[in-house]
């Protein structure tokens, strides 16, 4: 701006609410938009409550008492130790939950004192724990109340609860998770083996604080680099020169905060820049979003990302350390933790090399510092799914190299791998099984066996459930018949229940893991569980129904004859149990029914009916489902008759379920849905219809729409000859009157509506008028969405209309969408334009109206539309036009549509583009190729190269379709164009000419020699690539038709090609050499290979060799009497001459 | 396969090559790629029955025996293998 420009006025500032906007911009500056999927991406906060009980387990070391043997050494912390641990673990629980439930005993008779103390006093516990003890169980007793109270239990123990055991491990195992102080975890090593990792407080490494570790790391920044302090220079720089003076500060004055030590901040730092491997972290950290943390480790190199909580695991290697101080195992700790992050936080080629690194070294790490490493990490909270999957794979891939190394750390490996096969994620819960499958191969199943033995009466829950699932993997990779003797043993455990649960449990999720693979041993599995239908704990009757309802369903359609010994009591127990185990009992006869005899099944199901008939007034939301499953199985099989379904189910049925209230929940309403269509299979259309059909007029419309999809599946799989006159009638009006009255806009009507129309045919005649003034009402609607229902219901019911002979009524309509062509709601708009190519596909170009040749010109402008819904109908009905009946319209509307259609070819959708393209075709038949094939060509000049390929694919197609001969010449020509763009496309679209007209090639071969030989000579690789596959369509074209002349001169042109190194150039050569074994013959190719398979370059006898390859396996037969004959290479016992070849008569 | 191939979709044309006998590479002896065309020649004319009776009457002998003799040549049509050099 120059200086002698008058200023208007001395100051202005911006209006008062932008700058209000700006402060409130500035407000939001610190809000991390990140956060929120961070925390998602994060396992343990997204999963359930259940999910996370993970966190509470204890994992123990088991030792290996194979080795112990072998070495003769006296085993610690074995099966017996992991047994009483586990014991212990279980008294703790139950005497918690005694004391709680006192707690809240004496809290609701108003007795408790209402201190607000969390924990009563200690009075109380011990009044508890005494009453407790009077009540009867000797073992209720706080754990740490020290009272001698072996001395009681000693008599009862026996066997693996030693005495020995006991003695040695009271005095020093006493100790719980909850009252070890962390000086006990300071005591001399090797005392305490039984020291878990889980229970250690984070602060693994007191020497070394968290906060000063990122602190310290280098590439952190001291503040917030958004409220950082102000440099001198950058306050000069923002501040006047002139008029202002910096002022000392006064005296005395002492900041309240040390002014942190500015390191130069380098001027790149400033502003937005993409990091290499860039993950959501990264981005984050360089939007200044994420708190900053380093990337950069000492001895590992950049990493992807770096979390705050990353640095409490990996505390000593962010620190530079003099290594010469270190011991070996120390060395080698750090060296593992390096991998670790370089595998876990690292980018792909540095987690690929750490990771091969890892595995290599497996053995020489050893299984226990690998795994102190990696399991901890595993337990993190904030760990999200990569990370696992990464730490997972380590496991895997270090397991493989251990073997039986790690049978110490079974128990621990198991605590962490365990939760994954619960997870929510399918890749998750496969990789569990993987990893656990691995393990109990290596381990071995008596190890594993003793391992997890202890678990499987755990006191809580979740333990049981995952030990569960971890057995049947073990099951499935080490065999059923292995684990049999063991599950038999515990699905009769009289010690506990839960031990019993936990077994049946087992045999169920082998049912479910391995599908029909449990035939061969279907009947040993359901006599190992059998008993449990009439255990006296309702839980493991209820499982023991489940797990046989799991063994039925995998065993389908075989194997009724293993599940003899359980068929009488789930039918007897049908009668005496109620609630949920009557589900349960339910579920198992559900799924048993359809593996019986037809003859027999009819009867078992009259029983089973009484029972499911009372089951339909329940209120419970899972024995509805189940009834209804039940209902839908009993139908399906072959032995229950129409008549008795019609007698004594429907009645009922439809009086239970046939209600509102059933629309409302969407599990519920597709059950009921399917069960029904399942009954109209046995007992006919009518049946069914008819009761529901006058439901279709009813006020709510979810029941509406559930009556309309039954009758839409019902009608679509058995027709509608069942239904007589008068339920036509009602039908067809329901029907109407369900599609008008719809607000919700969904396919259930549309599709019910089709359907039913349909499948009446000529039935629906008299109803035409009605329906199509329907029709027409509604596509004059002031709701965009009605007017395209409409013209999809028109796009529907075309064929029909044009059955019934009711042309008069298809004109009319077709007339009014004409008229609507000006829609401007794209998706109404493409929904009209398919109505009305639906109604010029049956009534013929011909009949139609309004007569095409005032319908295209109307098309033409809506071609420039880019909604892809409105493109696809357009071209589609242009293509039909352009097809049946291109002669009613004139020839320069055709070349605008060309042009036009240019543009269709960019489009994202591949039915678009095939459409555009075959309709060059369609028009370049009716106009004659030239002008069609000139703007193709001239499209070969443009920019995209989407554009340009369709414009090659589309030469191809008006060459075959009017004939070679009208395109190579054109083609040819073109290609003397200087532009690389477009003779690569002359090219292409040669390629494609030949692959469409296949032998027709025979003419032109000749004619497009000279023009190949220029292609294949040429420097650039993608001429030479093309060229190769123009040879190769033509070869393969010509073949057997006498054109090996010319062939012989292409192969020696593609030959040199041959030892090009670009993937794509390489496999083109190589698919014209073996296109010319064809028409050349084998004999020939192998003359020309025979040179190099010995040559002294290796690289080319390796190329050699892979052509000799391919030529041999093409065709070694022809091959043998074209094989030099190398009798002269003779010597001593080696007679290379081929004598039966040399014979004649 | 040369280094630079390693990667390309032609490793699992390589692949599926190696799969099948009779198959060669860079490294393979005389003496193996002979035996490998001795056993062709040799299966290609039990599996020509003209072939086959051709060269019963050119030797004097019957199919059934000439066809004995093809297929027990084929163990090692071309004498045992050549020892190592090392």
């Amino acid at each position: 701006m120059s200086s002698d420009t008058p200023r208007l006025v001395d100051s202005f500032t911006a209006p008062k609410e932008v700058l209000e906007e700006f402060a409130e911009l500035a407000e939001e500056e610190n809000y991390d938009p990140f956060a929120e999927t961070a925390s998602k991406r994060q396992i343990a906060s997204r999963q359930s409550d259940y999910h996370n009980r993970r966190f509470s387990r204890q994992a123990n070391e088991s030792a290996d008492a194979f080795k112990a043997a072998e070495e003769g050494t006296d085993i610690e912390g074995g099966y017996k130790e992991a047994m009483r641990l586990q014991r212990l673990e279980k008294e703790e629980e139950r005497v918690r939950r005694a004391i709680e439930e006192k707690e809240r005993e004496a809290r609701e008779e108003g007795q408790a004192k209402m201190d607000l103390d969390k924990t009563p006093p200690r009075a109380e516990f011990e009044e508890a724990a005494k009453e407790l003890a009077a009540s009867g169980t000797k073992r209720k007793r706080r754990w740490d109340v020290a009272e001698p109270i072996e001395e009681e239990n000693k008599e009862n123990q026996g066997g693996e609860w030693s005495k020995e055991a006991l003695d040695g491990a009271a005095t020093k195992k006493r100790r719980s998770r909850w009252d070890a102080t962390p000086a006990e975890v300071s005591t001399a090593p090797g005392e305490t083996p039984k020291r878990s990792r889980w229970d250690q407080a984070p602060a693994a490494a007191p020497d070394v604080p968290m906060t000063p570790i990122i602190m310290n790391a280098p590439g952190f920044m001291h503040e917030d680099k958004h409220n950082r302090y102000l440099t001198d220079e950058e306050l000069d720089a923002i501040l006047p020169t002139q008029g202002y003076a910096i002022v000392t500060p006064p005296p005395g004055y002492a900041p309240l905060v040390r002014p942190p030590k500015l390191s130069a901040t380098p001027i790149t730092e400033v502003g937005f820049h993409i990091q290499e491997g860039s993950d959501a972290a990264a981005v984050a950290a360089a939007a200044g979003l994420a708190p900053d943390l380093p990337t950069e480790i000492p001895g590992v190199g950049s990493l992807a990302f770096f979390k705050a909580e990353d640095a409490q695991y990996f505390a000593k290697i962010l620190k530079e350390e003099d290594e010469t101080e270190l011991s070996v195992d120390e060395m080698k700790e750090r060296k593992i933790m390096r991998l670790l992050l370089k595998i876990k936080n690292g980018t792909p080629p540095v987690r690929k090399t750490a990771l091969r690194q890892i595995t290599d070294k497996a053995r020489e790490f050893g299984a226990g510092p690998l795994f102190d490493k990696i399991l901890p990490l595993l337990m993190e909270r904030t760990l999200e799914d990569q990370e696992r999957h990464l730490l997972v794979k380590v496991i895997d891939r270090v397991l493989y190299k251990l073997d039986d190394l790690v049978r110490p750390y079974v128990h621990k490996i198991l605590v962490v791998i365990e939760p994954l096969l619960i997870d929510e994620d399918y890749y998750a819960r496969v990789e569990g099984r993987e990893i656990i499958s691995n393990l109990s191969k290596a381990a071995g199943l008596a190890h594993m066996i003793s391992t997890m033995r202890p678990d499987i009466d755990h006191a809580d829950e979740y333990v049981r459930n995952t030990t569960a699932r971890a057995f049947s993997v073990v099951a499935s990779a080490l065999g059923i018949p292995s684990l049999l003797p063991f599950l038999k043993a515990v699905c009769r455990s009289k010690k506990s229940w839960q031990a019993r649960h936990t077994g049946i449990r087992i045999v169920q999720q082998i049912a479910i893991m391995m599908g029909c693979a449990v035939l061969p041993h279907l009947r040993n599995l359901v006599d190992c569980i059998s008993h449990g239908l009439q255990d006296e704990q309702q839980k493991v009757r209820t499982m023991t129904a489940l797990a046989l309802a799991a063994l039925a369903e995998a065993a389908a359609p075989y194997g009724i004859e293993s599940f003899d010994n359980v068929l009488k009591p789930l039918w007897v127990g049908i009668r005496l149990h109620r609630g949920k185990s009557l589900a349960a009992f339910l579920k198992a006869i559900g799924f048993i029914l359809p593996l019986m005899d037809p003859e027999y099944v009819s009867y078992y199901i009259k029983e089973v009916t009484i029972i499911l008939i009372r089951e339909f007034q329940t209120s419970d939301e899972e024995m509805k489902k189940i009834v209804l499953k039940v209902v839908q199985q009993c139908a399906a099989t072959e032995g229950v008759t129409p008549q008795y379904i019609k007698q004594d189910i429907l009645p009922d049925f439809f009086k239970a379920f046939w209600v509102r209230r059933m629309a409302l929940d969407r599990r519920n309403y597709r059950q009921v849905v399917e069960t029904t269509v399942e009954l109209a299979q046995k007992s006919g259309v009518a049946e069914i219809v008819g009761r529901i059909v006058n439901d279709l007029k009813d006020e709510a419309e979810p029941y509406r729409k559930m009556v309309m999809e039954t009758i839409t599946k019902v009608v679509a799989s058995l027709g509608a000859s069942d239904i007589d006159e008068r339920l036509e009638v009602r039908l067809v009006d329901g029907i109407i009157y369900a599609f008008q009255e719809q607000t919700t806009e969904d396919q259930v009507m549309l599709d019910g509506f089709g359907t039913v129309v349909n499948a009446l045919g000529i039935r629906v005649k008299p109803y035409l008028t009605q329906i199509v003034s329907t029709i027409l009402w509604r596509l004059n609607n002031k709701s965009a969405k009605v007017r395209q229902q409409a013209a999809d219901l028109t796009t529907r019911l075309a064929v029909v209309i044009k059955q019934c002979g009711e042309d008069q009524l298809l004109s009319k309509l077709g007339l009014v969408l004409f008229e609507q062509l000006g829609e401007e709601y794209p998706d109404t708009l493409g929904s009209i334009i398919a109505a009305e190519g639906a109604i010029a596909n049956v009534v013929g170009m011909t009949q139609m109206n309004p007569p095409v040749k005032d319908l295209l010109p109307r098309m033409t402008p809506i071609l420039r539309n880019r909604h892809e819904k409105v493109q696809e109908a357009t071209i589609n009905l242009i293509g039909r036009i352009a097809d049946r009946g291109a002669e009613f319209v004139p020839a320069r509307e055709w070349m605008r549509i060309c042009f036009e259609l240019l543009d269709l070819l960019k489009a994202h959708k591949k039915g678009i583009r095939r459409a555009a393209v075959n309709s060059f075709g369609y028009i370049a038949k009716s106009l004659g190729p030239q002008d069609v094939l000139q703007v193709l060509l001239t499209n070969l000049r443009v920019q995209e190269r989407q554009s340009r390929v369709c414009s090659t694919v589309a030469i191809a197609i008006v060459a075959e379709t009017c004939g070679p001969f009208t395109c190579i010449p054109a083609i040819l020509n073109e290609y003397r164009t200087a532009e690389l763009n477009v003779r690569t496309g002359c090219l292409k679209a040669l390629s494609f000419v030949f692959e469409y007209v296949g032998p027709q090639s025979a003419y032109y071969a000749d004619s497009v020699v000279t023009m190949l030989e220029d292609a294949l000579t040429d420097r650039d690789l993608v001429h030479r690539q093309t060229a190769s596959t123009i040879v190769k369509h033509l070869a393969l074209g010509v073949a057997g038709l006498g054109c090996e002349d010319s062939m012989l001169h292409l192969m020696n042109l593609v030959w040199p090609n041959c030892f090009e190194t670009s993937p794509h150039v390489i496999g083109a050569v190589m698919e014209a050499i073996e296109a010319m074994r064809v028409t050349l013959g084998p004999g020939v190719l192998l003359s020309y290979v025979l040179q190099g398979l010995f040559h002294p370059a290796r690289k080319v006898r390796e190329v050699y060799w892979r052509i000799y390859n391919s030529l041999y396996l093409g065709a070694s037969d022809a091959l043998v009497p074209f094989y030099p004959d190398l009798g002269e290479l003779s010597e001593g016992q080696n007679v290379y001459d081929r004598h039966p070849l040399q014979m004649f008569v | 396969m040369s280094s630079e191939l390693r990667y390309t979709a032609n490793t699992q044309l390589e692949h599926l090559h190696a799969r099948y006998t009779g198959t060669g590479h860079a490294d393979l002896t005389k003496y193996e790629w002979l035996t490998h065309q001795h056993r062709d020649t040799l299966s290609s004319i039990v599996g020509h029955p003209p072939l086959l009776s051709y060269l019963a009457i050119a030797d004097g002998e019957a199919v059934g025996r000439v066809k004995f003799e093809m297929t027990e040549r084929m163990l090692q049509p071309c004498g045992p293998p050549p020892a190592k050099e090392e």
